[in-house]
């Protein structure tokens, strides 16, 4: 069975589910995906169907990439993903994928590009207190000190720095699915969902 | 957009009165106590109303037994049995805080006349 696709979010909301209890939920549009190819044991050493999912304009193609879609005998898709399966010999190209593939209560992982931040001081990034506002202090949003003297001579690795943020692969685990339509391709999530409003999600089973 | 718009629709109820800021309104509550269901009601001035949507709520203040008690709603909770508008008042703001500071006689609110 198959057990992930690819959606894009819509955005936030809050429903009122069981006795008035009011729940924040993520829309995803979910599908309808294309298989675009099908990976198979005997020729790629591993089982999996590459899913495509919304429209690209043509022009916007690169030559391998066109020849790959023409090869799958459909429009260029937006975005593409594997997911590994059991059996990919139940599965041909061209096939759709629809939300139907999961169900209301089920556990899921979704994985999206968090907002980009660019390159965030430390405060922002880490979490880091930084210093005093007032009473004479003058590091106001500093690192501090970045480790000891002579006795290293060098700074750890992966020490907690200043650097980009966001714009990264994230992925929330375990998000409970509390309404699936696949009529209108919308899979409603409990909880938040990594990225921007209209951003491309990966949906999975947990 | 369109998707969120029809979800919350769905939800929202349709048998809200108008009511606004100043008026004085009833709100019937399911409480549940264990496996029972019981309806209690909070009379009072509704002292604003804020958000749109499914997420909108209001604010309802009654003085019992002398301490001023406020209770938010969400609009469209399915905990509110209903609501029942009880009389509209002439205020001249949308929130009208300052009926905190005003007790006795000093904070009743003068009923709107109909024409």
């Amino acid at each position: 069975m198959l057990n992930g696709i690819i959606g894009k979010k819509l955005g936030m909301a809050r429903l009122f589910l069981g006795g008035g209890q009011s729940v924040p939920v993520t829309l995803i549009e979910a599908g309808p995906c294309t298989v675009v190819q099908v990976k198979k044991p005997e020729r790629d050493k591993y089982s999996a169907v590459q899913l495509g999912f919304g429209a690209k304009k043509a022009k916007r193609v690169n030559k391998p990439m066109a020849g790959h879609f023409a090869k799958a005998g459909g429009e260029p898709k937006a975005a593409l993903k594997e997911f590994r399966v059991e059996d990919a010999g139940e599965y041909e190209v061209g096939q759709t994928v629809t939300a139907e593939i999961f169900a209301q209560g089920d556990k899921i992982n979704v994985v999206g590009t968090s907002k980009g931040r660019g390159f965030t001081g430390v405060v922002k990034r880490h979490n880091f207190a930084g210093g005093k506002n007032t009473h004479g202090c003058t590091t106001h949003d500093l690192p501090g000190s970045i480790g000891a003297s002579a006795d290293p001579s060098r700074v750890v690795k992966g020490k907690k720095m200043p650097g980009q943020y966001g714009n990264s692969q994230v992925t929330v685990r375990n998000l409970k699915v509390v309404d699936v339509r696949p009529e209108e391709n919308l899979i409603v999530v409990a909880g938040a969902v990594p990225g921007a409003n209209g951003g491309i999600v990966y949906l999975q089973k947990a | 957009m369109d998707a969120m718009k029809m979800l919350a629709r769905e939800q929202m109820r349709v048998d809200v009165p108008q009511f606004r800021a100043g008026d004085m309104i009833k709100v019937h509550v399911r409480i549940k106590e264990g496996d029972k269901e019981r309806v209690q009601v909070f009379q009072g001035h509704v002292l604003r109303r804020r958000g749109a949507g499914l997420a909108a709520t209001f604010t309802v203040r009654k003085v019992s037994y002398g301490v001023g008690v406020e209770r938010i709603f969400p609009l469209h909770s399915p905990s509110i049995d209903k609501i029942e508008l009880v009389s509209e008042g002439r205020v001249r703001r949308s929130r009208i805080y300052y009926l905190r500071n005003l007790r006795g006689k000093a904070a009743r609110i003068k009923e709107k006349r109909r024409v």
